[in-house]
């Protein structure tokens, strides 16, 4: 049954449709997030938590609420191989393209994880608030808001959130891109500014923002 | 001035200690660079009244409308266009301008203040209103631009002052190859519709470039030359330096070729205007640029123009 309804979505996408309303597609990106595609792609679930939060300790990237383009781009990616993940590559090269977009049409619509809470004794990670919301401009650096948006919620599809995803998934991305195992993304952005980050800095950014809340209290309003 | 050696400079001197001043030897007098400048910390901000102030400035320089909205009329920032708060060399930072007031200005054709100046900027930049001169909006960014220039002399013209000035394009400055660059370097960030775009709690992210949330007609920006020596040093975000000085040309005379808010000084018909104050070759006002008549405006709409929103 899920294998019939496969080849639709295939056909669908050769055909250059789309794979039914938003909602139709959302339906079948939750099943296969739940449960795989039975072709190969093992649940999302598994490793990006039941309701798509991510998982802090493993480094598993939450995609609840992840820009849908964004997300069809990163699995594109990673099954090309432009995107180098050896656990990701297999299971995205898994997923029909139509499959690609139920999917992250799914994950787009799931409400974002609360920020990890920093408890009274620990105080909240000051140390990167200077390189995400001033930047450093002596070394060309813009503030990481600057395109990510205010206290890293995200921009558009290009621009994904940066705010509560878990640090050791954003040290992992900075650090890919210094190693260059990830493509730079629209206009090579990011390789050029991930560069410039010291360890220190990689550390101090991450840890900021996985503190920080996924949508901004103002949320809404200008 | 020589630009590339001061720049070159520029970049070189960042390690100087804060308000150390430089000027390099030993060179020509026609070839010799301006002197070199780094303003002092944000941290260094002092304590007390005036600090207070020095605060209260810089926190309007990056949230225009929201610290000063009675005398603004977009959704510009001052930082939009004067970079890193106001601090980086090359995008007209106010350690270059504030040592060179009072100046004559052929703009408005007397000496004008370091204040009036800032006027300026609110009328044709922020599509606003003059904060009275003396005004708690002015004093707290003239004490911001003076705190910042804490190390040089007054009079003397910085390396990094202002926009750099290109050299004359080899090829006119033209539309249809700026439109071109515009798509393929610009329209990620700044829209395909130039309307800029918001994050997705609403806030505004990358500022529209024409359009009823732009500039006025009349503003610095919508002058192609200076908007050309903008982009080359600045745009992309983070990429400065990057385009070639033509791209930079034509991608600004496509910038400048949108409609955008009347010019405030309008004189009741577009001809006249044109005559009266836009008898330059590089601004568009009043041309007819891709069959379309230029400086009709536009209405400032009170709400958001169509810039790209999260829902
Ligand atoms: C075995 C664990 C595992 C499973 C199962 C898994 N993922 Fe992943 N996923 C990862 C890891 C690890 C990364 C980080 C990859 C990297 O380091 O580049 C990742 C990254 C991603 C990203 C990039 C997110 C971003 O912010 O850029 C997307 C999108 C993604 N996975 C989608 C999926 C989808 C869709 C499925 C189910 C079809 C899935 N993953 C199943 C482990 C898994
Ligand atoms: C000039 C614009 C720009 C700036 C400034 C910027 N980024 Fe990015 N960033 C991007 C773009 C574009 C992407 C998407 C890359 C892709 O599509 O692969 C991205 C992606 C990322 C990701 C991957 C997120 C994920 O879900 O996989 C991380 C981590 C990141 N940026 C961190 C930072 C940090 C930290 C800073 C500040 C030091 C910063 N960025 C500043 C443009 C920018
Ligand atoms: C749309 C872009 C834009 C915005 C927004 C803007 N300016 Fe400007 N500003 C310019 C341009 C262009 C110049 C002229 C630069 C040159 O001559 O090289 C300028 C010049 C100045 C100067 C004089 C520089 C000098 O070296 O003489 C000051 C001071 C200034 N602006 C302050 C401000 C303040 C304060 C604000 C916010 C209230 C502001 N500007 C907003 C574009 C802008
Ligand atoms: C990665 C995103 C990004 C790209 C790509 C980009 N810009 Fe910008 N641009 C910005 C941001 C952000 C600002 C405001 C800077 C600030 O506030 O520090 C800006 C400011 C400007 C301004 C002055 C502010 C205004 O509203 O007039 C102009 C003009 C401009 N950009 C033109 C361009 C041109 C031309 C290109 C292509 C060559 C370009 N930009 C590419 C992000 C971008």
């Amino acid at each position: 049954m899920l294998t019939g309804h496969r080849s639709l979505i295939a056909l669908a996408a050769a055909l250059g449709l789309s794979a039914g309303t938003p909602a139709e597609a959302a339906a079948d990106g939750a099943r296969i997030a739940q449960a795989g595609n039975g072709a190969g792609a093992a649940p999302c679930a598994a490793c990006h938590g039941t309701r798509g939060e991510g998982h802090a300790a493993a480094g598993f990237p939450r995609l609840a609420a992840l820009p849908a383009d964004y997300i069809v781009a990163q699995l594109q990616a990673m099954a090309a191989g432009t995107r180098a993940s050896p656990v990701m590559m297999p299971i995205a090269k898994a997923l029909t393209s139509g499959e690609r977009q139920a999917v992250a049409a799914y994950y787009a619509t799931l409400s974002p994880p609360a920020p990890v809470a920093t408890s009274a004794a620990a105080p909240p990670p000051v140390a990167g608030k200077a390189l995400a919301e001033i930047g450093r401009w002596s070394r060309q650096l813009p503030a990481c808001d600057q395109c990510h948006g205010p206290g890293g919620v995200g921009v558009g599809t290009a621009f994904p959130p940066l705010a509560a995803q878990p640090a050791s998934y954003l040290r992992s991305q900075l650090q890919a891109w210094k190693d260059g195992r990830r493509a730079g993304g629209p206009l090579d952005l990011m390789s050029g500014i991930a560069r410039k980050l010291d360890p220190a800095d990689i550390q101090a950014v991450a840890d900021y923002y996985e503190a920080r809340p996924a949508r901004a209290a103002n949320g809404g309003m200008p | 001035m020589n630009r590339p050696i001061a720049m070159l400079l520029a970049t070189a001197g960042m390690a100087m200690a804060a308000d150390a001043l430089r000027v390099a030897d030993a060179a020509p007098a026609a070839a010799r660079p301006a002197p070199v400048y780094t303003p002092p910390p944000r941290d260094a901000i002092p304590d007390g009244p005036f600090g207070d102030v020095v605060r209260r400035g810089e926190a309007i320089f990056l949230h225009t409308r929201r610290e000063a909205g009675a005398y603004v009329g977009n959704e510009l920032s001052c930082q939009n266009c004067h970079l890193d708060a106001g601090r980086l060399a090359n995008a007209a930072p106010l350690w270059g301008a504030y040592p060179m007031y009072p100046a004559f200005r052929a703009k408005n054709n007397h000496v004008v203040t370091f204040q009036e100046r800032l006027q300026g900027c609110f009328v044709f930049s922020m599509n606003g209103r003059a904060p009275p001169l003396g005004s708690p909006v002015l004093v707290a960014l003239e004490s911001y631009a003076y705190w910042m220039s804490s190390g040089v002399p007054v009079g003397t013209e910085v390396a990094g002052r202002g926009y750099p000035k290109l050299s004359a394009p080899a090829r006119p400055p033209d539309y249809d190859r700026g439109e071109v660059v515009y798509g393929k370097r610009c329209a990620l960030c700044h829209g395909a519709d130039g309307q800029g775009r918001y994050a997705s709690n609403g806030r505004l992210a990358f500022p529209p470039l024409w359009g009823p949330q732009s500039f006025k007609w009349g503003a610095g920006m919508a002058n192609v030359d200076l908007a050309a020596g903008f982009v080359k040093a600045n745009m992309p975000l983070g990429l400065g330096g990057s385009l070639s000085d033509q791209d930079a040309w034509d991608v600004a005379m496509f910038i400048d070729s949108h409609e955008r808010p009347q010019d405030p000084r309008f004189l009741g018909d577009v001809e006249r205007t044109a005559r009266e104050y836009h008898d330059t070759p590089w601004s568009n006002y009043g041309k007819v640029v891709n069959g379309k008549k230029l400086g009709l405006g536009v209405r400032n709409a009170e709400s958001h123009g169509g810039g790209q929103r999260e829902r």
